[in-house]
């Protein structure tokens, strides 16, 4: 069968055991920390050697003295967007985790479905924000709703995936034993999948965040962080700009970095999780 | 033979790896142009280390290798010598044609050459007909095939073998031992040649080398005096399974383990 | 000597039945959608949303309003959007060369120094985990210079995968083939693009249909806060304002960006079948 959008693609931009195998001794976190610095210096320095117009591009010591002054609003409304991300994360993965289980049992749906699925992830869903806000108003629900649907169709592709891609061989085996369809499932697919599923909920995390702060640029109330980033970009407030793109910033890392944890514990057992050799 | 005659000399040759294995220990081994050397021995016992010495692809801790009279690595910057995995190696993204032109593309060959060539070599392993396919095509001697044609593909003197039917089934074997004979008749190289199998080394050479067990070290050279051409007869001769004995003998006595009477 | 070349599993289904399969999903949407409207205006239903003509407009106006002017004496919606769509197209694609580019570059080099990697890898991934677009009104206004900010907004959003897959693609060579390379006394330049590059295709292409995707929505959110009035962004936002009087503007729009979204995914997907051949999978 030739389809023309035909094995869906699984969803995954960042590499499987970089960080674990990668930074096994303490001395091998040397060189980022020396980039980081150097690019602080560089920033500040930069900035003072070519003259930057401080409403251009704030120094980083300007934008961290704005985040402990404001430090306690942008914190709630971080908060608050947050709510949004975590909610559509969450509806958004259980559905499609949900129809991933429906598709991969009947295979059937899948050939008429997954075309579409693909499909419909690269449709630029943040363009739907104005129309969700329509529907359910202006406050948490309908970036929730936006953070939702961004979330269900890379689910859903990788779980199909990786219910789907199982060595022939290991079928048979379960066969050889007369079991039946739904021990297969349990016992041979799902946990093939894992890894699928964990690296969709790392990107899912990712997309939920944007869904969420983004889903604000279309109409919000003053207390979401996509707002706040907004107006005062706008006022051409940099420094508290910033400073809430940096509270973004730390909510998105420590999102991802949860789900991350959730995968290490979960799956101790896969290659993956023991680090790659590079 | 004197050295200069020598196809390899090897001298002296030990490896030990960074963590502390000594792969090889002390080899010293002449091999004559034209012969069909094997060299064979239990897991680890370095047969597939000394190979890669021969073709600079690892560096010894002590010793000399020469080939055709140069260091080991000149003679592989100067491409004396195609080598044959247990894997076929081949490029999936290339068709049949453009991976056995793949060593004359970077020796700058012209297009018309290279044209040539290749289909001398697919007549060679009797795979002409398959330029076009792609290695995923093709069943597994099919793809030694096409690994075989790759390593002649610039006529060297010298080919290196590493376990190159050991993926195969026992008639695919046998068949592509012919066809090996074949070439190397028809090719007139020296042929070093990895194998687990007695049968295998005994059937194919003028002369097997048996490797102790780690460190590996030159346990016993057996002769095989079997008439040239081969062919399937040569393996019912009561010469060929005497030959067998005794290469089984030396693998053992290597082994420190005796042989049930 | 005979052949023996392994045989495709084909699953046949017969033409009409593929066609049925595939038209299900359209069929089941429209039905759906209609279906949920009707009902929820019939019903006055209010949970999850209330269902009125604002809200859920018929799928036959949003269809006519496509071809009917947006404005009094205007243009068509449909010509109108479309010369939206290749104004968002442009920035999209010259943010996806440009990120395209320098990610190729930049995984190429970083795969030469395991140091570079050591260095830079936190921030990489990191970036990766941070909402960028969170960062699109910014440059937007900073820059000010209109549709080339939303060009690199896009380039960003490309460059990221495209760096990483690139790094991993390089990587993904088999020992033994860079083994045969040496035993060709190849340069290190000829391994690069005779063996690890061809290798790191399939990689690339993984990263190129996200970015495909990352481009067109970094370009319309790109629009959003600089008031660029040409593209998608300045459409949705435009009728946005108006939804309440001209409900079908706004879903028009949104498949408009559908569909653009889409081509540029199936543009990849296309140049991927042409240039990457590789084996199919066996999977059950």
């Amino acid at each position: 069968m030739s389809t023309f959008v035909e094995e869906p693609t699984p969803v995954e931009s960042i590499p499987e055991g970089y960080l674990s195998g990668f930074y096994s001794r303490g001395r091998d976190w040397v060189p980022a920390i020396i980039v980081l610095v150097l690019a602080l210096v560089a920033w500040q320095e930069g900035i003072r050697i070519f003259h930057i117009e401080r409403f251009l591009l704030p120094k980083p010591t300007a934008i961290a003295q704005n985040l402990v002054d404001n430090w306690s609003q942008l914190w709630s409304s971080g908060w608050y967007t947050f709510q949004e991300a975590l909610g559509g994360f969450i509806v958004g993965c259980s559905l499609g985790i949900l129809s991933s289980f429906v598709i991969a049992r009947f295979r059937i749906l899948g050939e008429a479905f997954m075309p579409y699925a693909i499909a419909a992830n690269a449709i630029p869903i943040i363009a739907f924000a104005p129309i969700l806000n329509a529907w359910f108003g202006i406050g948490q629900e309908s970036k929730m709703a936006v953070a939702a649907i961004l979330c269900y169709f890379p689910v859903l592709i990788n779980m199909v995936r990786g219910l789907t891609s199982v060595p022939p061989a290991s079928i048979e085996l379960m066969r050889s034993y007369a079991a039946s369809e739904t021990t297969i499932f349990r016992r041979v697919r799902l946990p093939n999948s894992l890894p699928y599923l964990f690296s969709a909920l790392k990107v899912a995390s990712v997309l939920a965040m944007i869904g969420a702060i983004v889903g604000e640029y279309f109409g919000g109330s003053q207390e979401q962080l996509g707002i706040i980033i907004k107006n005062s970009a706008s006022l051409f407030m940099f420094e508290t700009a910033w400073a809430a793109i940096v509270v973004a910033c730390l909510l998105g890392i420590g999102f991802y970095l949860a789900v991350s944890l959730a995968e290490h514990l979960s799956m101790s057992w896969h290659p993956s999780s023991r680090g790659a050799s590079g | 033979m004197s050295p200069a005659a020598a196809a390899v000399s090897i001298k002296g040759v030990s490896k030990t790896f960074p963590g502390g294995t000594t792969a090889l220990q002390g080899i010293d081994l002449e091999i004559g142009p034209g012969e069909f050397v094997s060299l064979i021995g239990p897991s680890g016992c370095g047969k597939s280390t000394l190979l890669r010495v021969i073709g600079d692809l690892i560096a010894p801790s002590a010793g000399e290798t020469l080939v055709n009279g140069k260091p080991a690595q000149q003679a592989r910057r100067e491409r004396e010598y195609g080598i044959v995995f247990q894997d076929a190696v081949l490029f999936d993204w290339r068709t049949v044609a453009k991976n056995i032109a793949l060593p004359l593309e970077l020796a700058g060959w012209s297009r018309q050459k290279r044209h040539e060539r290749v289909a001398r070599m697919l007549k060679l392993v009797e795979l002409k007909g398959f330029e076009d396919h792609h290695p995923w095509q093709l069943s597994g001697g099919m793809q030694q095939r096409v690994s075989i044609a790759r390593a002649l593909a610039f006529d060297p003197t010298l080919l290196l073998m590493d376990e190159p039917f050991g993926a195969l089934d026992e008639m695919t074997r046998e068949r592509l031992n012919m066809e090996l004979l074949r070439i190397w008749e028809a090719s007139g190289s020296t042929i070093v040649f990895v194998t687990h199998s007695i049968s295998e080394a005994v059937f194919l050479s003028t002369r097997v080398v048996v490797m102790s067990p780690r460190p590996g070290r030159v346990a016993d050279v057996v002769t095989v005096d079997l008439g040239q051409p081969r062919s399937a007869e040569t393996r019912e001769e009561p010469r060929f399974f005497e030959l067998v004995t005794q290469v089984r003998d030396a693998l053992h006595a290597g082994h420190g383990a005796k042989e049930p009477a | 000597m005979a052949a023996i070349a392994i045989e495709q599993p084909r699953r046949s289904r017969s033409l009409s039945r593929r066609a049925a399969l595939y038209l299900l999903v359209p069929v089941l949407f429209v039905v759906g959608y209609s279906t949920y409207r009707w009902l929820g205006i019939h019903f006055h239903w209010t949970r999850p949303f209330v269902v009125d003509d604002i809200t859920m407009p018929s799928l036959w106006s949003i269809v006519s309003a496509l071809f009917e002017p947006s404005r009094v004496n205007g243009p068509l919606l449909i010509s109108v959007l479309l010369q939206a769509a290749a104004f968002t197209a442009k920035e999209a694609v010259i943010g996806f060369a440009l990120g395209a580019t320098i990610g190729f570059v930049l995984g190429a080099v970083l795969f030469q120094s395991r140091l570079l990697q050591r260095g830079f890898m936190p921030y990489i991934v990191a970036s990766q985990t941070v909402p960028i677009l969170a960062v699109a009104p910014m440059v937007v206004v900073w820059m000010k210079s209109g549709w080339q900010s939303v060009a690199v907004i896009a380039a960003y959003l490309t460059f990221f995968p495209v760096t990483i897959n690139t790094l991993r693609g390089l990587q993904s060579a088999d020992p033994r083939a860079v083994e045969l390379m040496r035993s060709y006394a190849a340069s290190q330049w000829t391994v690069l693009w005779k063996l690890r590059v061809p290798a790191a295709l399939p990689f690339l292409f993984a990263a190129f249909k996200i970015s495909a995707t990352a481009c067109v929505v970094g370009a319309i959110i790109g629009e959003l806060p600089s008031s660029i009035q040409d593209g998608l962004g300045g459409a949705i936002l435009n009728f946005a304002q108006y939804y309440s009087i001209e409900p079908a503007n706004l879903w028009a729009t949104n498949i408009i960006a559908a569909l653009l979204g889409i081509s540029f995914f199936l543009v990849v997907v296309v140049v991927e079948r042409l240039v990457v051949r590789r084996a199919p999978e066996h999977v059950a």
